[in-house]
């Protein structure tokens, strides 16, 4: 069912409703509904998270490094020290930092945007769920106040370890690390309800489901996903703590419950929830790419039914995590296959997006450099995957480095290279202003080359049997072989460095937000409807009245047209 | 507050925006008691040394709660269809007896625990109490948001604001009905 | 913007003159509950779980069909709420060889066996109450 529209140019919906009086500074940047705001606000805590997330990495991998040595800025790394430190760097960047960069800040800014209206449709639930969120990062860092100090159970959360206080030595943080997942749950799925009504029901006038950019598609995708999966790790979340603090034994064998219930509930969610972030960063680079090659995308349809294709498999794989630890063997099989299989639809995308870089006119601004940048390191991740997914070698490989190098391959690009690909891209409609090239391209070489060389040293390692988790190898011979330990030290300087180089964005960004040149609307010269609204949009995003869709976002070099690109909301 | 935005008068799936939303918090709640449900089964099924603790729980009581629940639900659609007539009193009038309804059954089941941990049923009895109380204490807990969130709706819809919300929040309340349907015979009847 | 019953159209479906009156299909909710809770008394064990989980479902469906009107509303609502029960059934499938059960093809699960052999033996021993 349409909405019928009386004029061409603009929908008989007049001027969004100004006619309140400018509230103050706290309103306006605290307290707003508007869908602009609460995205920068998830933007800057989990840029924020971002580096308690990079100072833990930093922390125990110098402790890996020089073990037993005092760390420059927290001393001297115990064993509890580093449990904790590996818990908060998985657990904050998963949780606090890519699910909020990825799909609450950047599908709060750009969804009402990209689709041509002026807000979410509930903006007051918006706000809440960006305030359960920041009081559930709070919690997070709260636990290191604790007596005990911050769980160290890892950020999967195994019972017993993580349900048995003499087990995992800090009580008082365990419950409140699993508080503040629990809460952040809540946050991302009132989040998720608002972004799908939204897009299902609040789309421009002539704006078919083939015109939505597939930045879009993918977050609704994801958050859809989220959604559907999560439940049974909020039902095994309450069982935890219950455990913890009632003396339940849900996962207690000796209390005629079961530990690997847990883990089932954890992956059934976990293994989604990798899908979930991965989606929203392929459709960032979708985005980039066609801005920047001038090219519409090669196969928007088929982008879009593997990704949704993606997300259906992806309830299937999920025991990967599990194949040692005493499952049924007729299970391993199954879900081999299945992992196998699901990579499928993935190298598909890449495919689809190598082929829309083929023939473009390419040009090298920041964004397209992370955007392929971000392929190329996404397929090392993918491929090494294979090795995982396949019981037989992963008997050998689980719980190594391998895996540890598997998965930085493919989250780094996603909560990194992808957002900054998207923050390059967008930053000029965000804030009315242009980020430095130059220091963008520093900012690029100085994270993408030490980055290689941090990861790459890893894999070797995990293959030559190195564990994870482990507070000092020179504990184990087996792991003090010749050339070992020198390569735990060469990814951990390159860690420094690339750490180092951060500062460059940060200078960069924060500086350019007030003493940046300033930006036309469409310094890209994209098709998408964001690149319609002023830069930086007022509130109500569209004051020239909301926009029509007459075609696809993707129209550009379109041989009926002089320009090499066609917004959509152009009529004829 | 500030005035409703534009997006929300939109819809292009033809289904108001309010209830679009209602059916999808349905849908992340049929994964969450799925997941406690679930859980509860599989483990009951495989733990045939607890499974028979379930014979100490009050049929009557839980039949009872049964009916009252589905009698709730029957005046929560009786103020739909006042809503549709345009009838906010009545329809206020109709969601009262709906939270009436959920009054009666938390104070049925506050006597029922309180019977049982007088008995020694504790939530760490065993484990088939610690589901027991669990499964039945997250259906409460949405069984209280549900009354909360009618009390609201119920003070718009006297003044004739907002009909719209008495279906939304009358879906909600029939799914938490439909949970609660097979909560019953899972904690109850299975014995 | 007053939502009164004028737009309550936007979007309502089409709601048919007569629909079964819902004090009825009360009444037949509440004849299945006694049926449901009568079934164990015949002792027979399939007939209960007919009793207590058929009739739980038939009870869903009503309510789901009369009360919530899902017959009325759009086909993709029914596609979601039949997608997350199907997520359960695979949840329950892929978790149940673990969970549910403690031996398999050439696997036995010792640890579980020796814990539920000692729960009964803490069952029988203790006193009934």
């Amino acid at each position: 069912m349409r909405e019928t529209t009386e004029s061409p140019q603009h929908s008989h919906e007049d001027q969004p409703q100004t006619h309140h009086e400018r509230p103050g500074f706290f309103r306006r940047y605290f307290w707003s509904t508007d869908h602009k705001i609460i995205g920068s606000q998830y933007l800057f805590t989990g840029m924020a998270m971002a580096l308690v997330g990079g100072f833990t990495v930093y922390a125990f991998r110098m402790q890996l490094a020089f073990p037993g040595q005092s760390v420059p800025g927290w001393g001297r790394v115990t064993a509890s020290d580093y449990n904790a430190l590996v818990t908060t760097h998985g657990s904050v960047m998963i949780f606090w930092v890519a699910m909020p960069v990825l799909i609450a800040a950047l599908g709060n800014y750009l969804i009402p945007l990209m689709i041509g209206c002026d807000d979410m449709v509930f903006p007051r639930i918006n706000r809440l769920s960006y305030q359960l969120f920041l009081i559930s990062a709070l919690v997070l860092l709260g636990s290191f106040l604790v007596q005990g100090g911050a769980f160290g159970g890892a950020w999967t959360s195994y019972p017993p370890l993580s349900a048995k206080p003499q087990y995992n030595l800090t009580p008082a943080g365990a419950s409140l690390w699993l508080g503040a997942v629990a809460l952040e749950f809540v946050a991302f799925l009132l989040g998720g309800i608002n972004f799908v009504t939204t897009v299902m029901n609040s789309r421009a006038p002539g704006m078919k489901m083939f015109d939505i950019p597939i930045v879009v598609w993918m977050i609704i995708i994801a958050s859809i996903l989220f959604m559907a999966s999560v439940g049974p790790l909020v039902a095994g979340a309450v069982m935890l703590l219950f455990d913890q603090l009632a003396g339940t034994g849900f996962f207690d064998p000796a209390k005629g419950g079961d530990p690997v219930l847990w883990q089932h509930l954890f992956w059934f969610f976990g293994h989604p929830e990798v899908y979930v972030v991965m989606l929203p960063a392929f459709g960032i680079v979708a985005e980039v790419l066609t801005v920047f090659s001038r090219k519409k995308l090669f196969a928007y349809k088929t982008v879009l039914y593997t990704a949704v294709g993606t997300g259906v498999l992806s309830f299937f794989v999920w025991a990967h995590h599990q194949f040692i630890a005493g499952i049924d063997p007729r299970m391993a099989n199954i879900f081999s296959l299945t992992t196998l299989l699901i990579s499928i639809p993935v190298a598909e995308m890449m495919f689809v997006y190598i082929a829309t870089l083929y023939g473009g006119s390419i040009r090298l601004a920041t964004p397209m450099l992370w955007a392929i940048a971000f392929i190329a390191e996404f397929l090392l991740g993918g491929v090494t995957g294979i090795f995982l997914g396949s019981a037989g070698s992963d008997i050998y490989f689980h719980d190594t480095y391998f895996v540890l190098a598997h998965f930085h391959y493919t989250f780094f690009p996603i909560a990194f290279i992808s957002v900054f690909a998207a923050l390059t891209h967008w930053f000029p409609k965000m804030y009315g202003r242009l980020m430095s090239e130059t220091f963008g391209k520093v900012h690029f070489w100085g994270t993408i080359i030490p980055f290689n060389f941090i990861f790459i040293p890893l894999f070797f390692l995990g293959a030559r049997g190195d564990h994870r988790r482990i507070y000092d190898y020179s504990n184990f011979p087996d792991s003090m072989r010749a050339g070992m330990q020198d390569l735990r030290v060469l990814a951990t300087l390159s860690l420094v460095v690339l750490l180092a180089f951060q500062v460059v964005f940060l200078i960069n960004y924060f500086y350019s937000i007030f003493f940046g040149p300033k930006a036309p609307e469409n310094p890209w010269r994209a098709n998408t409807l964001e690149w319609v609204a002023p830069s930086p949009p007022p509130h109500g995003n569209f004051p020239e009245g909301l926009p029509n869709v007459y075609r696809g976002p993707y129209e550009y070099s379109h041989p009926d047209r002089v320009e090499d690109f066609w917004p959509q909301n152009e009529a004829g | 507050m500030s005035t409703r935005p534009i997006a929300t008068t939109r819809a292009v799936t033809g289904i108001p925006t309010g209830r679009l939303a209602v059916w999808w918090i349905i849908a992340s709640e049929i994964v969450i008691f799925g997941g406690v449900l679930g859980s509860y089964i599989m483990h009951r099924l495989g733990h045939p040394e607890w499974a028979h603790q379930s014979i100490h729980t009050n049929t009557w009581a839980g039949a009872f709660n049964t009916l009252v629940l589905l009698t709730s639900s029957l005046c929560a659609v009786l103020a739909h269809q006042a809503a549709e007539e345009g009838d906010g009193k009545k329809a206020a009038r109709f969601l009262y007896l709906t939270v009436l309804g959920g009054l009666t059954f938390l104070t049925v089941k506050g006597f029922e625990w309180r019977s049982e941990i007088h008995h020694g049923y504790t939530l760490t009895s065993n484990t088939f109490w610690s589901f027991y109380y669990m499964a039945a204490g997250l259906h409460g807990l949405h069984v209280i948001a549900g009354m909360v969130l009618m009390l609201f709706v119920a003070a718009d819809a006297r003044q004739g604001r907002e009909l719209q919300r008495v279906e939304n929040v009358g879906l909600y309340w029939h799914f938490v009905d439909i949970v609660w349907i097979f909560l019953f015979p899972l904690l109850y009847i299975a014995k | 913007m007053s939502e009164t019953s004028a737009s309550l159209s936007t979007g309502a479906r089409a709601h048919p003159r007569h629909h079964p009156s819902y004090v009825r299909i009360w009444a037949i909710l509440a004849i299945l509950l006694v049926v449901s809770v009568t079934g164990p008394f015949l002792g027979i064990r399939t007939v209960t779980l007919i009793t207590a989980f058929g009739i739980a479902i038939v009870k869903a469906y009503l309510v789901a069909k009369y009360f919530m009107h899902i017959g009325l509303e759009r086909r993709f609502v029914v596609y979601l709420l039949v997608a997350m029960l199907a997520i359960m059934v695979l949840m329950v499938g892929g978790f149940s060889p673990d969970v549910m059960k403690h031996d398999g093809l050439r696997w036995e699960n010792v640890g579980a066996k020796t814990e539920v052999g000692r729960g009964e033996a803490r069952a029988n021993e203790g006193a009934h109450h």
